[in-house]
């Protein structure tokens, strides 16, 4: 790595404003990184793509959708995970399921080692993968039991930008990660408007209703909720630099999935045959929560 | 598939048949924190030892409507989170740690538009958390799947074990999404999704394919899933005992489902995948 050290950007050396939803998973890594740091693992000439998509009359990507990228974070190692949001809606199969797998747990060995290695998650992503279901599933699950581990000893950072979103059980990781970056254009939810609308019925949630849609689910009120750390515009330069915010700011982290008292005291304040609205909900729920 | 209300009670039936079976000589301890009906938790004897049974069931008075059928709503969620943190808390300067079944059945994650507003991701998220600490600290965490095991409710419920047992029964089912909404996503007709499961592994909806990817660690046939009787309910108890034994003797810092290469079909992207980035991992540019 020596070879690569150079002294660390701030902000990565942006200037003017630049789109980061635009970008696709591999420049969206290579914006986070400092400046000529990147370098790709398990590029689309290692050939690995899902054995399982072929077999479904679908053309399979040779990166399954996901970029693992190393490079430098203000001059320290890191690792930045990338989903592809167009690819199969950036969801998780067994191949790139295994590739975010693994990349955490190698960090993770890293960091027992002494020699912490900065994890990024850009999270876009539907979920599991449906024509690889339960493999998916169970990739989503170590990804999750990677983070809870990993997260003791490193600070794990998710951005989710947009478009397509973070949804399904890579709602979970989000919620998991130790500082969470999003953006409005951002949605966060367990179960996509789609999905809610084809279980529960067009009058539990109308899902081309991007107006309701965004109000419940959208960045700007899961980081009023406390949902989410950091609300940033989408732009390159704004994004890195809370990437790099969150890495400083280190200190002992307190992780929302452990303020297990404080949400059951919320909810079971709520009374829900007369639900909140989202508007009603910030003025209850104050964005600090107490551990 | 369609269920019946009695397949809908089967957490229940396991649960109180395992609870009772080891209340032989300990006392069932009431349920450690507040948590709503639809969350069943008791400490048990299980091969000797106590145990902390956990079950999510159908609770037709839930003041959350979408989360009545036995589905994991937020109160379930965050309750789970509760229950396995209490028995981290109790355990933590203890020379060993209890061990956690939970007990799977259940109807999927809660649908509904203020489960979302509520954050039901994170609560979801916090029962990962809680499973995945407790198996860090040294629980052993089992998993018993006596029905529906469902995409995020068993990623809350189940998948953070270091173990996972199944019933061989045709009412043990394990999917990511329900056919029908599976079909409307893919633009399949059910019935070519039904005949998809067949070749392509994961996407069926049968026990036994889990099983042939190497995701399960053990299929108990021969039990009647919905009224088991007490020989068979000791079978079931004397297979959960022996894999809190194989949880305790192997790492517990993580789940043990990397594909071996003699393993089936299936589990080769894994590895070939793990192989690779490894050897990549610390390449300079």
């Amino acid at each position: 790595m020596t070879t690569r050290a150079q002294p660390s950007s701030p902000a990565g050396g942006f200037i003017a404003a630049e789109s980061f939803i635009e970008l696709r998973a591999r420049e969206r890594a290579r914006a986070i990184l400092d400046a000529g740091t990147f370098f790709e693992l398990l590029g689309p000439f290692d050939r690995l793509h899902s054995p399982w998509l072929e077999m479904q009359g679908i053309v399979p990507q040779e990166d399954d959708g996901v970029i693992v990228a190393r490079g430098l974070i203000d001059g320290v190692p890191s690792v930045v995970i990338a989903l592809e949001g167009s690819f199969q809606a950036g969801s998780i199969g067994e191949v790139g399921g295994a590739k975010i797998t693994t990349a955490l747990e190698l960090a993770l060995r890293d960091a027992e080692r002494s020699r912490p290695v900065r994890p990024v998650l850009l999270l876009e992503t539907g979920g599991v993968r449906l024509q690889e279901a339960t493999l998916g599933l169970a990739a989503v699950a170590q990804i999750q039991s990677a983070i809870v581990a990993l997260r003791e000893r490193v600070p794990v950072v998710g951005v989710i930008a947009g478009l397509v979103g973070c949804f399904g059980g890579m709602s979970l990781v989000a919620a998991l990660c130790s500082t969470l970056i999003v953006t409005r254009q951002a949605r966060l939810g367990l179960n996509g408007p789609e999905v809610i609308e084809h279980e529960a019925g067009i009058e539990e949630l109308d899902a081309a209703d991007r107006r309701t849609v965004w109000s419940i689910m959208g960045g700007e009120q899961r980081h009023a909720l406390g949902l989410a750390d950091e609300l940033v515009a989408d732009d390159c330069g704004q994004i890195a630099g809370a990437v790099r915010a969150a890495f400083r700011r280190d200190g002992a982290a307190r992780f929302r999935s452990r303020a297990v008292e404080t949400f059951m005291h919320r909810i079971s304040s709520l009374d829900p045959l007369r639900p909140p609205d989202p508007r009603h909900l910030r003025a209850v729920w104050p964005r600090e929560i107490e551990p | 598939m369609t269920p019946s209300p009695r397949q809908a009670s089967r957490a229940r039936i396991w649960f109180e048949a395992l609870a009772a079976q080891g209340a032989v000589g300990i006392s069932v301890a009431p349920p450690p924190v507040a948590t709503p009906p639809s969350l069943l938790c008791a400490d048990a004897s299980l091969g000797g030892e106590p145990a902390r049974f956990l079950a999510v069931v159908p609770d037709p008075d839930s003041p959350f409507p979408r989360a009545r059928g036995g589905e994991i709503g937020v109160r379930e969620a965050w309750g789970l989170a509760a229950s396995v943190r209490q028995a981290i808390e109790a355990d933590r300067h203890a020379a060993v740690q209890r061990p956690l079944v939970a007990i799977v059945d259940t109807a999927g994650q809660a649908y509904g538009r203020l489960e979302e507003l509520l954050g039901i991701h994170l609560a979801l998220a916090a029962a990962v958390d809680a499973y995945a600490s407790a198996r860090l600290a040294g629980h052993p965490v089992v998993a018993l799947v006596v029905g529906r095991a469902i995409s995020g409710a068993f990623l809350a419920h189940g998948l953070q074990a270091s173990c996972i047992l199944a019933l061989d029964d045709p009412g043990v089912v394990v999917h990511v999404m329900a056919k029908e909404a599976a079909a409307l996503v893919l633009r399949r007709p059910v019935a070519e999704l039904e005949s998809l499961g067949e070749t392509v592994l994961p996407m069926s909806y049968d026990i036994r394919a889990l099983a042939r990817l190497g995701l399960l660690h053990r299929l108990i046939g021969g039990i009647d899933a919905e009224a088991p009787s007490a020989e068979e309910v000791r079978r079931v108890a004397v297979e959960l005992g022996a894999a809190v034994a194989r949880a305790r003797g192997g790492p517990l810092d993580r789940m043990r489902r990397v594909p071996r290469e003699h393993e089936p079909r299936g589990s080769w992207a894994t590895l070939a995948v793990r192989k690779a980035l490894t050897l990549q991992w610390d390449l300079p540019p």
